[in-house]
């Protein structure tokens, strides 16, 4: 076993084409940004019904995904896995970005940007929401210090492992939170409910391994490196277990609520007769997101296959980004039952299911904040020792 | 080390000739506040023009919190007597560089925000089209780009006048 | 600078307010007076000895009535601008039919100013605010235009403001980008005066409304609660809106 070397990624022009695509994206986003804060919301999606739309829907899974995509480096020093450590740089890296692009995104689509500075500085420590503030970055002094402790020559391991330990403990109440922004919000019968945080969880495993599978598949391809097949395929079948999680923590949500009355017509409308939600739920989570990737990373051949994990990263991402749709647009979709035992009606959309059709500003402000997650994934691997040369078997592969 | 004390020197000759060679004009430059109705505050001008914004975010929180309408530095009150006219005597919204608050913070080039929520002008007035922006158009008419070259323009003759 | 000059207003507008009378202002610094003397000492001010509220007889009001939405628009300066979707509603007529017995009720909901409001334990900045006397508000100087108040509302009572306003009341400031809701007419009622909607009610002759002080035993809003039977919306939730209704 060789000796793991860190090297900075090499400028290829496949590495400055993919930078030049990932700014026009942030480009797009950043015009997106402009042309909703001088109309106005009235040129997005959102209404007073459906108040947070896709720009949360990304935000929030990549904000997810945030703490989840530093579990590698968690598994590596708090777990003691060897096999895991070669990666862990590059999970703290990429950790930090996605939590600095979801943000972004969630800044960038308030009614009041300019106030940023108020965030900052008034605080109503009974809101979730400023609690989080305070998670987030606390996240990223905390990934940045594991990640400067890990780098540095000469500090013990023993120091990294304690760092690393106070990441993941941070990472866990991080999500804790985020689910705890709806799981906290009784007025509403989509949320409400404890298992919001332990869902989050699980789907930060899961959508965060996925991402990292992903993107570093796609740095050993363009810097010309090894990603062996065992490593791979390792973190295919743990991406599987989460995956499974996700679709179980899903369906004891479901069930406890189809077992109350007073939810059942909220199950209706997610489960049944939901229209987009409805499909987005079934196809998209469910199938897309959760048992077609068991189903290829278990598959007896294709399974096998170094391209199976990655396959079943795509799909899980995918999935994801319809789970986190249904959780955040079908939340708000299905009217809150102001008076129980009576059809209402009203000029402000009481008793109906709410519309909504998010707008192209929107689309892009999304997407925007994956293009500065990735940016900033690749921008730092460009200029640190984050990805080793090698990541083969041969390198990693031998169980300590 | 030389090149740094060159870099000092050349900071310390720029600072010291732009005054000189302005103190002469400074008056010239100043903004054209409009003229006022009613009676003058009693802590004076320098005062209101110093303390203005803290006056009213203070009298703001008592209003707000509080519900003490017994205030006097409010905006509302500002444009009791404050309110500014056009050529035409029309009075004039904060979309414009004659209002009473943009004749200075336009002179500093301190954005207010006030008036994103508030109305510019007194009870009554058609404000008519959205008075306050929060973000520039972008991209930047051509309109915009005349309006500063007027203003530099401005300053410009006012100083030639000084000088005659 | 200007700091002691504005702590002893406050100050002196409390003491004022406390002794009854205006001996206390007149040892302060000259310009205090100016403030302390300007109102009388009619009631002022929010006084966490009262709590404002509502009663709202559904059965007196008018299903084709909408005088108080009219007269909150007109009194505040919301209106709409033909997108039913985005438009600000700070009060709204709702229609209910009883899914069972098909009786038809009509009354209006807005923010029902709770003793326990959501918005305000969610808002991350403090700008979501209750007084002293219970009146639910928006604080728009801090508000950064999240909207997790308008998440966590039971009642659909906030709106985001979605388009750039002009016109706006001197009272009722408005802008784009933050959220506002039913301010019980916070600035009538600290002049003594009662919110438009309970007016216009009043002046159609259909009288649905009362408003008053929910901590006097002696205000006609607290004889009615306590002579009649009514119900706050979301019961379950234990807010203790500071709004109730009456023959739901």
């Amino acid at each position: 076993m060789e000796r793991t070397i860190y090297r900075e990624i090499k400028a290829t022009k496949a590495v400055w084409e993919l930078a030049v695509i990932l700014l026009g994206f942030i480009a797009a986003a950043l015009g997106a940004f402009f042309y909703v804060e001088h109309h106005g919301h009235i040129v997005t999606g959102m209404t007073n019904q459906i108040v947070w739309g896709l720009p949360h829907v990304f935000a929030i899974f990549l904000i997810v995904a945030a703490s989840g995509a530093l579990n590698v480096a968690s598994v590596a020093s708090v777990f003691d896995q060897k096999i895991y450590k070669p990666m862990a740089r590059l999970s703290a890296l990429l950790a930090m970005a996605l939590l600095i692009g979801g943000l972004a995104i969630l800044v960038l689509d308030l009614g009041r940007p300019d106030r940023i500075i108020v965030a900052a500085t008034t605080y109503n420590f009974n809101s979730i929401f400023a609690w989080n503030l305070i998670l987030y970055t606390g996240f990223l002094a905390i990934v940045g210090a594991y990640l400067f402790v890990q780098m540095s020559i000469g500090i013990p391991y023993s120091v990294v492992r304690k760092v690393g330990f106070v990441a993941f403990i941070w990472r866990l109440a991080l999500t804790t939170g985020t689910g705890s922004i709806f799981g906290w919000l009784v007025a509403r019968p989509g949320y409400d409910a404890a298992i919001m945080a332990p869902l989050f969880i699980a789907m930060s495993f899961a959508f965060g391994l996925a991402t990292f599978i992903l993107v570093t598949a796609t740095l050993c391809r363009l810097s010309g490196r090894v990603f062996g097949g065992k490593l791979i395929r390792r973190l295919g079948q743990l991406l599987a277990v989460f995956a499974a999680a996700v679709l179980y923590f899903s369906a004891i949500r479901h069930l406890t609520n189809l077992y109350t009355a007073e939810h059942a017509g909220f199950e209706r409308f997610m489960l049944i007769d939901g229209g987009i939600i409805t499909t987005l739920f079934w196809l998209g989570q469910v199938v897309i997101g959760g048992i077609i990737p068991i189903l290829v990373i278990f598959h007896p051949s294709f399974g096998k296959t170094p391209a199976a994990p990655v396959v079943a990263s795509a799909l899980v991402v995918l999935g994801g980004l319809a789970h986190v749709y249904v959780i955040v647009i079908g939340g708000q979709a299905y009217p809150m039952e102001l008076f129980p035992g009576y059809e209402v009606s009203s000029s402000f959309g009481d008793g109906q299911i709410a519309n909504y059709r998010p707008s192209l500003p929107e689309v892009f402000l999304g997407l925007g904040g994956v293009a500065i997650a990735l940016f900033a994934t690749g921008l730092g691997a460009k200029i640190l020792r984050i990805l080793p040369t090698s990541l083969s078997d041969a390198n990693v592969g031998q169980k300590p | 080390m030389i090149l740094f004390l060159r870099f000092t020197l050349l900071c310390v000759l720029l600072i010291g000739a732009v005054p000189a060679a302005m103190a002469q004009d400074r008056s010239a430059l100043l903004p054209d506040i409009p003229a006022a109705t009613g009676e003058p505050h009693a802590e004076g001008n320098e005062y209101w023009r110093r303390n203005h914004m803290d006056l009213m975010r203070h009298d703001r929180d008592l209003t707000m919190r509080e519900g003490n309408r017994k205030i006097d530095a409010s905006l509302k009150g500002c444009f009791d007597c404050h309110a500014a006219k056009d050529g035409e005597g029309t009075i004039v919204t904060y979309q414009s560089e004659q209002h009473f608050c943009r004749a200075c913070h336009d002179y500093v080039a301190v954005k207010v925000d006030c008036f994103m929520c508030h109305r510019s002008t007194p009870d009554g007035v058609d404000e008519g089209a959205p008075h306050a922006a929060l973000v520039p158009q972008i991209p930047l008419k051509e309109t915009d780009i005349q309006s500063v070259v007027a203003y530099l323009q401005q300053g410009a003759s006012k100083t030639a006048e000084a000088k005659q | 600078m200007n700091i002691p000059r504005a702590k002893g207003a406050e100050l002196s507008r409390r003491d004022f307010l406390r002794s009854g009378a205006a001996v206390a202002t007149t040892t302060l610094a000259p310009g205090v007076t100016l403030i302390a003397f300007g109102g009388s000492a009619a009631e002022a001010g929010t006084d966490a000895g009262k709590r404002w509220g509502l009663l709202i007889d559904a059965n007196k009001c008018d299903a084709d009535c909408s005088a108080c939405v009219t007269a909150c628009s007109d009194e505040n300066g919301w209106k709409g601008t033909g997108n039913p979707e985005t438009d600000a509603q700070w009060i709204r007529k709702v229609t209910l039919k009883n899914t069972t017995t098909g009786r038809e009720t009509s009354l209006p909901v807005m923010c029902q100013h709770c003793e326990e409001p959501p918005c305000v334990d969610v808002c991350p900045t403090g700008a979501s605010f209750k007084r002293e006397d219970g009146i639910v508000l928006v604080d728009k100087h801090t508000c950064i235009g999240c909207r997790y108040c308008m998440m966590a509302c039971p009642f659909k009572a906030r709106s985001f403001v979605h388009e750039p306003t002009t016109n706006q009341k001197s009272h009722a400031p408005r802008g784009q980008g933050t959220v506002e809701s039913c301010t019980l007419c916070v600035h009538r009622v600290d002049q003594g005066g009662t919110p438009a909607c309970v007016e216009a009610c009043a002046a159609t002759g259909h009288g649905a409304i009362i408003f008053g002080n929910l901590k006097d035993p002696d205000s006609d809003i607290s004889k009615q609660l306590a002579g009649y039977s009514s119900t706050a919306l979301r019961p379950d939730l234990d807010l203790n809106p500071g709004v109730r209704y009456t023959n739901l």
